[in-house]
């Protein structure tokens, strides 16, 4: 490791958003790579962990590198661990981070959210802004921990200044190798669509949201910012546009389609907790993530759809 | 004949009836900026709203029969409030209203109009009502609009003057001060509107309170099911600016009195135009 560089914490490393970030930090910065789901193949001079972050074996890391800065990127997923585990190790997990970090004298942390955080609620204005109190968890309890984890380190934001924290709250990404709810569902050949539903949506390539993680992690200016563009699509359009054939889901009486997507298990790419972003339109203002660092979004909506079109024929 | 059966039955032959080429060409010049998609930030999208604009100017045109006067007095650009009395149990008000700022040749303007809370929960009619330009009424819309130069339709006496009754016809009910302070805020001109015939079409001579409360709508009125073909006369006034100087919530309500007395001026002007009902 060259004693000259920072060295940055990715963690989440096995993600392709992280990739992307490694691949953009590698030869500026000296990179650590943590995971919780596998040790990630990484080039010969990034050190690379699987580690449980709510575990104590984290400490370790901390221990053999002089940490600068964390890009906590990694966050485990609804579809992949049931309620407690993912409680765990996001909430108790980003505890602990901020925790070391404070013991270790990290300089900078960056946390990687979700715009799930606003809840989707028919009541919503367009273009909220970052104030806006978060009420994913009145929706489903299985946001709590997205909503906690932002609460956790907006606590952490006051308390401890040192940290420098940036909290980042994008829309949807997507891109190839991205396994969130709506890659996922895109991916798919035929997608569900809630009959007489088709909230306003807003997406954002993965490439470009490795963009915005290192330039916010590089500028280094502490607060919460919402990352998106400001084009907009409805979602049974961006559907038309990745090349789904679209299922139509009853979508009354409200129960009914969350009860149909329990049944069929559809947890991974429809779950039942985010039937309402599938019905109401959460609409960020990412303008002043944009004003602060001068981003702009380099793909529009047509090079994101493009991707899932051209993977469907490819795979026909 | 029979040729021209065949022409209407075709999708398109239909469409262009209703999206007239005078229509393209009002949407065109609306000085509107929309995503890639046709979108903006609140649901509105250029498609719908041209087959919107088309339904509506059949309505305008065939069974309201619309005068309207002083359309040049809405700004050409930049944020405005239209702020009308408000009628007949239904919106029509707003949509004859919206009808005539798309249709201005002085300057056509996207009309854009806050709604009651429950339209998006409605499955088809929310996504229809956000396509052509209506959004949730929350504050927070209301001024991100107007910061954004757009034009929105307002009624500050609500549901008090939507769903009054018949013989309480043209009398201005209570104005909310809320569009006064988003006004004041954001620098938005303030174009009042005088609303006549829109009484007519759906006179209501009792509110069936207990059915209301329990299908959980504001009012249901006891009158026509649908709406008569009243004639319509718009009477747009002289557009008016107020500076951000109120200092208290009493100067706010003197504002707002200037402007129910200019709304009231203008109703008076459409009775004394109008030769009949229907």
């Amino acid at each position: 490791m060259n004693e000259k560089m920072k060295t940055v914490l990715v963690t989440g490393a096995a993600g392709s958003l992280a990739k992307r970030v490694i691949a953009r930090l590698h030869g500026r910065y000296n990179v650590v790579a943590v995971d919780f789901r596998r040790k990630v193949e990484t080039d010969a001079d990034i050190p690379s962990y699987k580690v449980e972050i709510h575990k104590r074996g984290f400490e370790d890391v901390f221990r053999k590198h002089r940490i600068d800065a964390v890009l906590h990127i990694g966050r485990i997923f609804p579809h992949e661990h049931d309620r407690t585990r993912r409680y765990n190790a996001n909430v108790l997990g980003s505890k602990k981070l901020f925790e070391l970090c404070r013991k270790y004298g990290v300089g900078q942390v960056l946390v990687h959210s979700t715009y799930f955080v606003y809840g989707a609620s028919a009541y919503n204005p367009a273009l909220l802004d970052e104030d806006t109190p978060l009420k994913a968890s009145e929706v489903t309890q299985d946001l709590v921990d997205s909503v906690e984890l932002e609460n956790l380190a907006q606590i952490y934001l006051w308390k401890a200044p040192e940290l420098n924290i940036t909290i980042l709250r994008p829309c949807n990404v997507l891109g190839p190798g991205v396994r969130n709810t709506m890659s996922l569902l895109l991916s798919r050949s035929l997608v569900p669509v809630l009959v007489g539903f088709s909230p306003l949506m807003q997406f954002l390539h993965v490439d470009d949201m490795a963009d915005a993680l290192v330039l916010a992690f590089e500028r280094n200016k502490p607060g919460i910012y919402n990352v998106a563009p400001d084009d907009y699509v409805t979602y049974q359009v961006a559907v038309e546009q990745a090349g789904c054939r679209k299922l139509p889901v009853p979508s009354i009486p409200p129960l009914l389609p969350k009860l149909i997507s329990g049944a069929l298990n559809w947890n991974s790419f429809f779950p039942p907790y985010l039937i309402n972003y599938f019905k109401y339109p959460v609409i960020i203002d990412g303008s002043l993530f944009g004003e602060t660092f001068g981003w702009k979004p380099k793909r529009n909506l047509n090079d994101i759809f493009s991707y899932y079109r051209k993977h469907k024929l490819l795979s026909a | 004949m029979l040729k021209a059966l065949t022409r209407l039955a075709s999708r398109e032959a239909l469409y262009r009836q209703i999206v007239t080429p005078e229509i393209e060409e009002r949407i065109a010049r609306m000085p509107k900026p929309v995503g890639s998609f046709g979108y903006d930030a609140w649901g509105y999208n250029e498609n719908a709203a041209k087959l919107g604009l088309g339904v509506v100017k059949l309505l305008y045109d065939k069974y309201f029969r619309v005068t309207s006067h002083g359309v040049e007095n809405i700004p050409a650009q930049g944020p405005v409030l239209l702020v009308a009395n408000h009628s007949g149990q239904l919106p029509l008000d707003g949509v004859m209203i919206a009808g005539a700022m798309a249709m201005n040749p002085d300057g056509p303007r996207a009309p854009r109009a806050m709604v009651e809370r429950f339209f998006p929960t409605v499955p088809w009619l929310g996504s229809m009502l956000t396509g052509i330009g209506a959004v949730i009424g929350d504050p927070l819309n209301c001024i991100k609009m107007l910061e954004q130069g757009e034009a929105i339709i307002v009624f500050p006496e609500g549901v008090r003057g939507s769903g009054k009754l018949y013989r309480h016809r043209y009398q201005l009910q209570r104005f909310g001060n809320g569009f006064m302070h988003m006004a004041m805020q954001t620098g938005a001109t303030i174009v009042p509107v005088g609303v006549v015939g829109c009484e007519e079409t759906m006179p209501s001579l009792a509110n069936l309170s207990p059915l209301a409360k329990l299908l959980g709508l504001p009012y249901v009125p006891l009158g026509p099911l649908l709406p008569l073909p009243a004639r319509v006369y718009l009477n747009f006034g002289e557009a008016m600016c107020f500076d951000k100087t109120a200092s208290c919530e009493e100067e706010v309500t003197a504002r707002v009195e200037l402007v129910k007395d200019k709304i009231r001026e203008l109703i008076d002007r459409g009775l004394a135009e109008r030769t009949s009902v229907f």
